[in-house]
């Protein structure tokens, strides 16, 4: 059972992955990418992780790819983009260098856990907690790590949140009148 | 390594447990969509009175069979997809926009014994269990959750017509969808700040007397708030400008025919239903019973359905007022239903939330109840002058560019 | 743990039921109702006249404004949850340091509205 729910979702993320990346329609693209989120969603919360995946869908699936969404809708593109046009000479070679890296890093990485294993770890104060009660105490332990432990992290998520906001208003905002911006092309 | 494991000691085949788990999710299937088909009725017949007329009365007694009539007749009918439009997505939206709308139905309580702060278990066949399909910790999430994956549907649907009023209906939903989920995120908040669990089983439990209900406990804003976001996230009369028919002839469905429109359509009713019941289950104790002239239950003689019978009747309750709604409420225009949503419900939804949270934690610490109370009132109005001075000087602003409205 | 796992899995069904009865209504349909392709029927609608251009066209980037912002208070939604949950725990301590994150994301929201990017005209 656990195999089978691990290879269900093993099998949505990789699907999904290959088709944000096969996919030449932006649109079909992020529908995969949503699968690739569903099926980590699955993945967390087959490990317990309930508060996790529920996040995951709220966040991600509900919030960040609708936002590709209306971006794809805001550009207009109703036909598959054009692969041979490069807006940036330097990114195939780029994406080529990293890609090469993750992968040879991650085959170290197994490579080297298979002549050392992991040493256990001694499970954290919260992670303890949140296994002597499975119930609610998910939820409790992270939020004890995230407002007493990473209370600076939390608190320049705000921060980077807002600065979103304000980047995405001066790009996107009219010109009052009397100012001019240079445009290339406006939106209807 | 997996917590799964265990999943598997469940799966006998004819063991009680499963026929449980069976009996439930059909019972709730067919309820479901028996009761969508009902308000289908109900919502007719109630406007048709409103406006002094009959409503339907021909198929079946009182027109009861109505929208089986109706249903039966789409069957019938010659299904279209546009040559420009997206095939896939479009075949795949009715379906993201039909199953979440049912989903719901999974994490609501439907029954059971609440009383003195029991958890609502009840004994099937020798079997103690609880009277909802699933009880996950993190319930209210899950709401959340597929509230923002009924957004595809509708965005979808409109996406992949390939055609331009459904485009401009699809955009306009989602855009509205998403204002309005902020708030009703945030007006959840409360309710969670005073029950204290994300569990919706927990959420009912501890509203045990009429005072700890929560939409007393929050003090009835929240609820207004949640009650106008879940409307406007519906996309029902008076923020159903996702099918403005004047404007946008039939919104994001236009391109739809057939059974593929009926979908959308029994999805739209079943959302109803089911907001109706998340309403309830947050704010109104679910099926906990009410306090009438020193009864605790005056329904005591139902037994074990008592519960369920209290649930249904303060949720056919709000699908009145769904419907008193469209009946009497003129549509909104677009940039009102966006002031609404973004000047006013959120900030609203979180000055709320905050001064709750104030006084909880001033409470706990023992601080002068006096104190706190000023401070907190000052605060908010200090917000609240911050707010009015925002939008007086936005107003201005629109005045000296001269805008039409 | 095994309770609310099998949660899910009734959840899971309740899905596949719903994805059957779809399915199957559609299915139904398929086969009894008419096809009479033509290919006059299958143009988009455009109030009866010939449809104008292209159908999709670009929609406003003030939507796009509407989303990011929509971004913003869902996590700020996913942060609050869990303190709401146990707040006495975290004491004055909590509520300073929420307070100051809600301020913060505030500041956000009055920012667009300041600059009418929230003005639909």
């Amino acid at each position: 059972m656990q195999l089978f729910v691990f290879i269900v979702a093993g099998a949505m993320v990789l699907g999904g992955a290959v088709g944000v990346v096969l996919r030449t329609h932006p649109v079909h693209a992020a529908l995969s990418l949503v699968l690739t989120l569903f099926g980590i969603a699955v993945l967390f919360i087959a490990q317990d992780a309930q508060f996790l995946a529920a996040v995951e869908v709220i966040v991600y699936a509900g919030a960040i790819v609708v936002l590709f969404l209306f971006v794809i809708m805001l550009l207009g593109i109703d036909r598959a983009e054009d692969l041979h046009v490069e807006p940036f000479k330097i990114q195939r070679p780029a994406a080529l260098v990293i890609g090469v890296g993750l992968v040879s890093l991650l085959g170290i990485a197994v490579i080297a856990s298979r002549e050392h294993p992991v040493p256990t770890v001694t499970p954290s104060q919260a992670v303890t907690d949140a296994l002597a009660d499975p119930h609610n105490g998910n939820i409790r332990a992270l939020a004890r790590d995230v407002f007493s432990d990473h209370v600076l992290a939390f608190e320049l998520t705000s921060a980077l949140l807002v600065i979103a906001v304000v980047a995405t208003v001066i790009l996107a905002r009219k010109p009052r009148k009397g100012e001019t911006y240079i445009v290339s092309g406006s939106a209807q | 390594m997996f917590a799964v494991d265990s999943l598997l000691d469940h799966i006998k085949l004819f063991s009680i447990p499963t026929l449980i788990v069976i009996i439930k999710v059909l019972v709730v299937f067919v309820v479901g969509l028996v009761g969508t088909m009902l308000m289908v009725w109900f919502e007719r017949k109630v406007i048709a009175f409103m406006q002094n007329r009959i409503g339907p009365n021909k198929a079946g007694p009182k027109g009861l069979l109505q929208t089986l009539a109706d249903g039966t007749k789409l069957f019938f009918k010659e299904d279209l997809i546009p040559d420009k439009s997206d095939r896939f997505v479009f075949k795949l939206a009715p379906y993201l926009a039909f199953v979440p709308a049912f989903l719901v139905w999974a994490i609501i309580p439907l029954g059971g014994d609440f009383s003195n702060g029991k958890n609502g278990d009840v004994k099937i066949l020798g079997h103690v269990t609880k009277l909802q399909l699933a009880d996950p910790p993190v319930g209210v999430l899950l709401l959340l959750a597929l509230s923002s994956i009924a957004i595809y549907g509708i965005m979808l649907a409109g996406w992949s017509s390939g055609s331009k009023y459904p485009l401009l209906g699809s955009v306009r939903a989602s855009a509205q969808m998403i204002s309005y989920e902020a708030a009703l995120g945030l007006s959840l908040a409360t309710v969670i700040l005073v029950t204290g669990t994300l569990s919706t089983n927990g959420i009912v439990a501890s509203q045990f007397t009429f005072s700890r209900w929560s939409v007393i406990a929050t003090g009835v804003l929240p609820f207004a708030i949640f009650l106008i976001a879940a409307t406007a996230e519906l996309n029902r009369p008076p923020f159903d400008l996702v099918e403005a028919e004047q404007e946008l002839v039939g919104g994001f469905n236009t391109e739809y025919s057939s059974i593929r429109f009926a979908l959308f359509f029994l999805a739209e009713f079943m959302n109803t239903i089911t907001m109706s019941g998340v309403i309830v289950t947050l704010f109104f104790g679910g099926p906990q019973p009410l306090r009438i002239a020193g009864h605790a239950n005056v329904l005591q003689f139902l037994g074990p359905v008592s519960g369920t019978v209290w649930l249904l009747l303060k949720v056919l309750v709000f699908l009145y007022v769904y419907v008193w709604f469209r009946a009497t409420l003129p549509r909104l225009r677009y940039d009102q239903l966006m002031n609404l949503g973004w000047k006013l419900m959120i900030p609203l939804a979180l000055g709320w939330f905050m001064l709750l949270a104030f006084f909880r934690v001033g409470q706990d610490s023992g601080w002068n109840t006096w104190v706190i109370g000023v401070a907190g009132i000052a605060v908010m109005a200090l917000c609240a002058g911050l707010l009015q001075l925002a939008s007086k000087v936005s107003a201005r602003n629109r005045e000296r560019e001269g805008a039409m409205f | 743990m095994s309770d609310f796992l099998r949660d899910y899995l009734n959840v899971v069904w309740f899905a596949a039921i719903a994805l059957v009865l779809a399915s199957l209504l559609l299915g139904i349909s398929a086969i009894i109702r008419p096809n009479k392709p033509s290919a006059e029927k299958n143009i988009a609608y455009e109030s009866g006249v010939n449809p104008v251009g292209d159908g999709w066209s670009q929609s406003q980037v003030r939507y796009y404004i509407f989303a990011l912002l929509f971004v913003v208070f869902d996590v700020e939604a996913v942060f609050i949850f869990p303190w709401a949950t146990r707040l006495e725990t975290y004491g004055t301590f909590g509520l300073v340091e929420m307070g100051i994150f809600v301020f913060v994301l505030l500041l956000g929201l009055v920012y667009a509205w300041r600059k009418g990017v929230l003005r639909w005209v």
